[in-house]
């Protein structure tokens, strides 16, 4: 049964993967019975949890903002034939640049110029971050899996020497930098909302939001409406004949790898700017890894991603509500859906197509005999 | 240098080589068959906590070893399943396998135990005892014998020495036997393995099922040996090390053991050297142990970027076989 199976588009777009889905939500179901809750009730408090209240939906936008960002980074690599699993080092070294431009900027910087430069910066630390594996990838050989791996645990190392050591702030306990200025502090979507007159609840959700919307639409424009993006795509889905029509498959490994790690390192500003004003140890905590599984379960597409980062918030923001409801649940519930959700979605994700095709070809009418030979 | 210096650095080499050997191992059998395994984390972490949780629950060690051989085999079939049965991508897998294995160890320990996700202690009868400690006393205050081989080869328990005793196992298997050229043959040319008429899929599977067993020893040997419990994400990257290592000893067993001795002593060196200052002729200041601990990670990008040496992946390692006619 490993053989390629042909099923109709409607199927593969869209019912293939809510079949993954439902699988793996089977699984999760199946665990949180055997921890002796009851899976409808934890499913209600959940969505309760998420969209249930003003603050609810505004935390599930700020998580989604981050997955959006991280998805993205996976989804562009993935189209230039590569699997970026450094979007984690990446956020982090964004971070960095992100920290590094707020704390040396002058006093006399207004917001207006320091935070364009926060996000150019941290966009550009992420890509310089990718771009060296990307390099290693593309003159070396060097499997981009494996070098960006290791780019995690450098990065992670790095950021660790810088704020232990370089820039921690005087005289404090904490491994963290002293406060960004006012002027760093990208403005809170309560904010906004409460200069227009609307009460909203003090949420983390931020003006990055915005920025992911951009991201998003950017990265489909790229991809699908210009000639750099045709080219980057031709790459990943066949070197050699992109290679063959002219197509130099060296520059857009590097082109797919630095917009790549760009898109990643812009969750430093959702999670630095946005909301710790501050740059610290472990702003990311594996968000890296969630864009993964948002970008199998958007299928790679600017869109699918946007829906499948409010999912990912969703269940972030439900989990983490569930665990003050119910004692005795972790919120890690969350991660191990998120692994099944990367194991149906992902690994097995063919697993279920031939049941679907033998399904389809029952509700098929039975060809006229002998139009096979036509 | 003395030698209780040198024998306590050799020791604490060993100890955190153990883990890292044992992965590495798995990892080389499952590579060399074709199959990448990324998901050495998420074995290691969920059969540790097998034995942590059987161990506590039941006091006895043979089980907990039995526990955490299960689910290392266990997720090794799901690791078959998807990627040799079904062509399922083998990286997708493995980070799945550590994502799933991540967040249940925490969900199934907060909920059994109730202790924020780690397992009770566990009492001295389930944990591994040292090996030779007797001699080591007596060859106490001898010179050189004392300090280097008592304290530092002697003493330990005895999953230590079969990972070591493994490596030249696992290199005869490899090298010297029919399966192990089969083994390697799957990995280079599996077309060729189908052509002789032998099976590319037992052949993977036969790999996994070794490297889940290898996943398990691993696991319990943090918490039957170098923790008393459980404790969540305590494999704290170790398989990835594992797999740096293994690809830093050029997909060899006895490479690999090298490369694991290298990044184990590596990390015993920077935990000594924490708030150490360097020299003044290096600037003084404190000695960065992070530029230690990323050392491994950067040695192995530079091998991998062929600036030392060529380390050669097997040449299907990654592709799926398609049984086509």
């Amino acid at each position: 049964m490993s053989q390629p199976v042909e099923l109709p588009r409607w199927m593969d777009i869209i019912l293939l993967p809510l079949v993954n889905l439902g699988m793996a939500l089977a699984v999760s179901a199946v665990v949180v019975w055997a921890i002796g809750l009851n899976p409808a009730d934890v499913l209600l408090l959940l969505v309760k949890g998420a969209f249930g209240s003003q603050s609810g939906i505004g935390y599930t936008l700020y998580y989604a903002t981050t997955f959006v960002f991280t998805g993205l980074a996976v989804a562009v690599a993935f189209h230039g034939g590569l699997f970026n699993i450094g979007g984690e080092g990446q956020a982090m070294m964004g971070g960095l640049g992100c920290g590094l431009v707020a704390l040396a900027a002058p006093a006399w910087m207004p917001a207006a110029l320091l935070l364009p430069l926060m996000v150019l910066a941290a966009m550009g630390f992420g890509a310089a971050w990718a771009a060296v594996p990307g390099a290693l990838q593309a003159w070396r050989g060097s499997h981009v899996v494996i070098t960006t791996i290791m780019f995690n645990f450098i990065a992670s190392a790095l950021l660790a020497y810088l704020l232990v050591g370089v820039l921690k702030a005087p005289g404090s306990m904490s491994v963290e930098t002293a406060p960004f200025p006012e002027a760093a502090h990208l403005p809170g979507v309560h904010q906004l909302l409460g200069a227009l007159g609307i009460a909203w609840p003090r949420t983390p959700l931020n003006l990055s939001v915005l920025l992911a919307v951009a991201a998003a639409i950017g990265v489909y424009l790229l991809l699908w409406r210009s000639r750099a993006g045709y080219e980057l795509r031709a790459v990943g889905f066949s070197p050699d004949a992109a290679h063959y029509g002219g197509v130099r498959p060296r520059g857009q490994i590097m082109l797919a790898m630095v917009i790549s790690g760009a898109l990643a390192g812009l969750v430093g500003i959702n999670e630095l700017a946005g909301v710790q004003h501050r740059l610290l140890l472990d702003f990311v905590v594996g968000s890296g890894f969630t864009g993964i599984a948002v970008s199998l379960i958007g299928r790679n597409h600017p869109l699918g991603i946007v829906l499948a980062a409010l999912l990912f918030g969703a269940l972030f923001q439900g989990g983490a509500e569930l665990s003050f409801e119910i004692p005795g649940f972790s919120r890690d519930m969350v991660t191990t859906l998120q692994g099944l959700i990367v194991l149906f979605s992902g690994a097995m994700a063919q697993v279920a197509a031939p049941a679907l095709a033998k399904v389809h070809g029952w509700l098929q009418p039975a060809p006229p005999a002998g139009a096979a030979h036509g | 240098m003395d030698d209780a210096l040198i024998g306590g650095l050799l020791a604490s080499t060993l100890r955190v080589s153990t883990p890292l050997i044992l992965c590495a191992l798995a990892a080389v059998l499952s590579e060399r068959s074709g199959v990448i395994d990324l998901g050495l984390e998420g074995k290691m972490l969920l059969a540790a906590f097998a034995a942590g949780a059987t161990g506590a629950a039941t006091g006895s060690l043979p089980l907990a070893l039995l526990a955490a051989l299960a689910v290392g085999v266990a997720l090794s079939m799901v690791h078959g399943y998807a990627c040799v049965s079904h062509t399922g991508d083998q990286v997708v897998l493995g980070m799945a396998l550590s994502m799933i294995a991540a967040g249940l160890s925490i969900v199934l320990g907060i909920a059994w135990f109730k202790q924020g996700g780690q397992t009770p202690a566990l009492p001295d009868a389930v944990r591994l005892t040292p090996w030779f400690s007797g001699i080591a006393a007596q060859l106490q205050g001898v010179p050189v014998l004392g300090g280097i081989v008592g304290g530092g080869l002697l003493g330990h328990n005895a999953l230590v020495y079969l990972a070591l005793a493994l490596v030249p196992g696992v290199w005869w298997g490899l090298y010297r036997t029919r399966i192990g050229l089969r083994l390697r043959a799957t990995g280079e040319n599996p077309a060729m393995v189908d052509a002789a008429g032998l099976s590319v899929k037992g052949l993977r599977y036969g790999a996994l099922a070794a490297n889940g067993l290898l996943c398990g020893l691993a696991g319990s040997y943090l918490v039957l040996a170098q923790n008393a419990n459980f404790v969540p994400h305590m494999t704290a990257g170790r398989g990835y090390m594992a797999l740096a290592a293994m690809i830093f000893g050029k997909w060899h067993p006895v490479g690999a053991l090298w490369a694991c001795l290298l990044f184990g002593f590596l990390d015993a060196v920077a935990i000594r050297l924490q708030g150490v200052a360097l020299p003044a002729v290096l600037g003084g200041g404190d000695v960065p142990v992070q530029a230690i601990q990323a050392l491994p990670y950067v040695m192995t990008v530079v091998l991998l970027a062929g600036f030392i040496g060529k380390s050669r992946a097997p040449a299907a390692l990654g592709t799926p076989y398609l049984k086509t006619r």
